[in-house]
């Protein structure tokens, strides 16, 4: 086997592990914390089917962001959809034959690469420029937004002014996708090969840092929690043990973790 | 020559006397730009009474001496206990939506007192110990954080900068709540021996004696007997406040506050008026002599389940049919939304009226009975204006509609006043500000921050002030009014005009002595 012509291959199947894996494993961990009490944030709905609705605004509206700052929403808004175009359209290079309810949505992904780098622009300047959010803004949140620029200021080259083999490039992605990956010619465009690299590089690192807020955002029991705490139960699973446990240490005389019942309190207060 | 140790943590947490400066009120509320440390001064007072810390559980003697050990080990107890913390700590991208919407940054602009500032100091020692970044790379990559003295400090002054009032979460994409953080970390510091005195002295007297104010049984009947003289002497009619009477229909029970404080007690007077009036037999109780539950405060589940207890003790000994609580806004979260989960449903009450109802659903219910009549033109002096208190807002619901919450006490008001008007749409509902002193920071010794947290509502007030002649601010919780009644005087106002909705029933109620109905 030749493995040179195959390390690309390698580096492809190990970020997109990383990628599936990683994700799974944080939900998982998120999900293996329990919710003590029923926290969500009012006005909620009060049944599980208000409560679907209020999530698919937030998913699909940014709705909560609405109320904060329109131009972030706006611009926020404009940046996970054209990456949502962007995305769809890159299908083409791992699906033979490409769908055709996909292959609709192929134009506009074109102008979807422009709006996705002038978003991330804007969404850079202001981590500079707003005072507030340049304080709060760390390494890995300038590391993020010029990754994915570099990401797609490399694309729009590649479509605008280097255009690549795409023949070559269709031929190696899809085997790859099929699990039936082929070795890369010799020559293979450089843009292509930076463009890869830091898609990879992206996935990889997807799961471990702050882009997990994907799938964060669909459990956070500030929104996802039904508001109907009155009517029906929610049971902390560790109150009971963590309830037992303070019994055994309470102390009469202190007073210490004494739960007092009526009748110990009144021999207490004379009354 | 001896070295002055900067790191000492009792020097890092003194407390200073500080004068309070007032915002200059303009009517309008405007993003400030950021000024470095300028509420680090703000520090609330430690708890050193040794006998209150060992009834509470905790270290009696300052910083525990392990106390990184200590610290960690209860960081990862509260990421393994909260989903809500847990995910809090990996979600957040810093887009710097909340940024912009906490009073307290508001009013003192220091960028520790932005919410997702707030919320990174307990991140930065999350990536930095829970993390495999932090564990490769310690503090270098630049996002995380030793954790030493100082940024103890850090903690200990910010985190009891924030009144948990969840105003951030309503604008989080994400949902992010700073007062989940913010709770964890309380109880983090408190593991370690930073307690907070003015809460914790309080948790203490609630858990021991069963009030905040630490009344013992014999002064909470005086004090009702008092209030019942003024009631006589105000109506010339007997109205009771009867006080542990087993079989009454209702146990009532509301923040020790409105046994004799200013402007609470108007609302009690309100609330003796409402049942005597109906014709309801109620009954408080001097073992559950309070309605606010400051275990809420930090995620420390058993101190608020203890708190919780009593109310429920107390309605089953009383043999009571229903439970009404008074004017308090972490009363109600913690009874209508943790209750249920801490202690199971009321199941024995009357199944009409399943669990705890708050007396403003309670009062309007009775005037769209007919069981009671108000007369608005006794209310004509005023005009009205009503403040969302942060935790019924944002942590419950009333009359089991979605915005129950806004609307019944809005419209108990227009019951009882002709003249109502609310203030700028950004300032109420969900997007309500709070009074500036929640969630433990009403003490004295942090009244210069209260002064500036309450900067943005006085601003929205100020504006139907000038439009509309707004002289009175309605309130259904007793920490914004201790907080309110305190800081009017200091913006230029009287404190007469902040009172509870329950004070304009009370003025407005038409009372007759019932003659064989």
């Amino acid at each position: 086997m030749n493995i040179s012509g195959h390390a690309l291959n390698m580096a492809i199947y190990f970020s997109a592990l990383l990628f599936f894996a990683g994700i799974s494993f944080r939900i998982a961990g998120w999900l293996s914390v329990p919710n003590p009490l029923k926290i969500p944030t009012t006005p909620a709905p009060l049944t599980p089917a208000g409560t679907v609705a209020r999530m698919l605004g937030e998913l699909l509206f940014f709705r909560s962001l609405w109320k904060a700052d329109k131009l972030l929403w706006a611009v926020g808004y404009i940046f996970h959809l054209s990456l949502l175009l962007v995305v769809l359209r890159h299908l083409r290079y791992f699906l033979y034959p490409v769908p055709e309810s996909i292959l609709r949505f192929s134009d506009i992904g074109i102008y979807a690469g422009f709006t996705l780098a002038a978003s991330l622009l804007y969404l850079l300047a202001r981590r500079l420029i707003i005072d507030r959010v340049a304080y709060i803004s760390n390494v890995m949140d300038y590391f993020y937004l010029l990754l994915i620029i570099l990401i797609s200021m490399t694309g729009l080259l590649m479509k605008f002014f280097f255009r690549p083999n795409l023949i070559e490039i269709k031929d190696l992605m899809l085997h790859a996708a099929a699990l039936d990956p082929i070795a890369m010619s010799a020559g293979m465009s450089i843009f292509f090969l930076v463009h890869l690299s830091m898609v990879m590089l992206l996935a990889a690192l997807f799961p471990f840092g702050k882009l997990m807020h994907a799938g964060g955002v669909l459990i956070s029991p500030t929104r996802a929690m039904v508001n109907n705490a009155r009517r029906s139960r929610h049971i902390n699973p560790w109150a009971e043990k963590e309830w037992d446990t303070m019994l055994s240490e309470a102390d009469k005389e202190t007073g210490a973790y004494m739960p007092w019942s009526p009748e110990q309190w009144r021999d207490r207060w004379k009354r | 020559m001896e070295e002055v140790d900067k790191k000492d943590i009792n020097d890092l947490l003194k407390w200073k006397k500080i004068k309070p400066e007032v915002p200059e009120l303009t009517g309008n509320i405007s993003v400030p730009e950021i000024k470095l440390w300028a509420s680090l001064d703000y520090k609330s007072q430690l708890l050193k009474q040794k006998d209150a810390l060992k009834r509470l559980g905790l270290p009696s003697d300052g910083l525990v001496p392990d106390w990184k050990n200590k610290f960690l080990a209860k960081m990862g107890e509260m990421l393994k206990k909260y989903r809500s913390v847990r995910l809090f700590m990996d979600i957040c991208v810093r887009c710097g939506a909340c940024a912009d919407k906490c009073h307290y940054f508001l009013g003192t602009k220091d960028p520790l007192n932005m919410p997702v500032a707030r919320q990174e100091l307990m991140r930065r020692v999350y990536r930095r110990y829970f993390t495999i970044s932090g564990r490769l790379f310690g503090s270098r990559l630049g996002s995380a954080d030793e954790l030493d003295e100082e940024m103890l400090a850090l903690w200990y002054t910010y985190f009891y900068q924030c009144s948990e009032c969840r105003r951030c979460s309503v604008f989080c994409p994400y949902g992010i709540d700073t007062a989940e953080i913010t709770m964890a970390a309380r109880e983090i510091l408190n593991s370690v021996g930073l307690v907070q005195k003015y809460t914790y002295e309080i948790v203490d007297k609630a858990q021991n004696i069963g009030n905040n104010l630490g009344m013992v049984p014999d002064a909470i009947v005086n004090s009702i007997e008092f209030v019942q003289d003024d009631l006589k002497e105000q109506t010339g009619i007997d109205i009771k406040i009867p006080i542990d009477e087993v079989g009454a229909e209702v146990l009532f029970v509301t923040p020790s506050a409105d046994f004799f404080a200013s402007p609470h007690i108007e609302s009690l007077y309100g609330y003796a008026k409402v049942f005597h009036q109906a014709g309801i037999s109620w009954t408080m109780s001097t073992y559950a002599s309070e309605g606010g539950n400051f275990g809420l405060f930090s995620h420390n589940y058993n101190q608020m389940k203890i708190i919780n207890k009593r109310i429920w003790d107390a309605a089953k000994e009383l043999k009571v049919k229903r439970v009404v609580c008074g004017e308090c806004g972490h009363m109600w979260r913690v009874l209508s939304s943790f209750s249920n989960t801490m202690w199971g449903p009321f199941d024995w009450l009357d199944q009409r009226y399943p669990a705890p109802q708050h007396i403003c659903e309670f009062t309007l219910d009775l005037i769209n009975s007919g069981a009671i009549k108000l007369d608005k033109t006794a209310n004509d002096d005023l005009t009205v204006t009503f403040h969302d208190s942060c935790q019924v807002a944002r942590g419950s619901e009333l009359g089991g509609k979605i915005d129950g919450q806004f609307e019944i006490p809005r419209a108990l008001i227009r019951e009882c006043v002709n003249r109502f008007v609310d203030m700028h749409e950004d300032t109420i509902r969900e997007k309500t500000y709070c009074c500036g002193a929640g969630q433990g920071l009403l003490g004295d010794d942090m009244l210069p921050l209260r002064v500036k947290g309450a900067m943005p509502r006085m601003q929205a007030l100020k504006r139907v002030k000038d439009s509309h002649d707004v002289n009175f601010l309605a309130l259904i919780c007793a920490i914004c009014k201790a907080q309110m009644s305190k800081i009017f005087p200091l913006y230029g106002y009287p404190m007469e005009e902040v009172g509870g909705i329950l004070q304009l029933v009370s003025r407005s109620i038409v009372l007759r002595n019932k003659e064989g109905v």
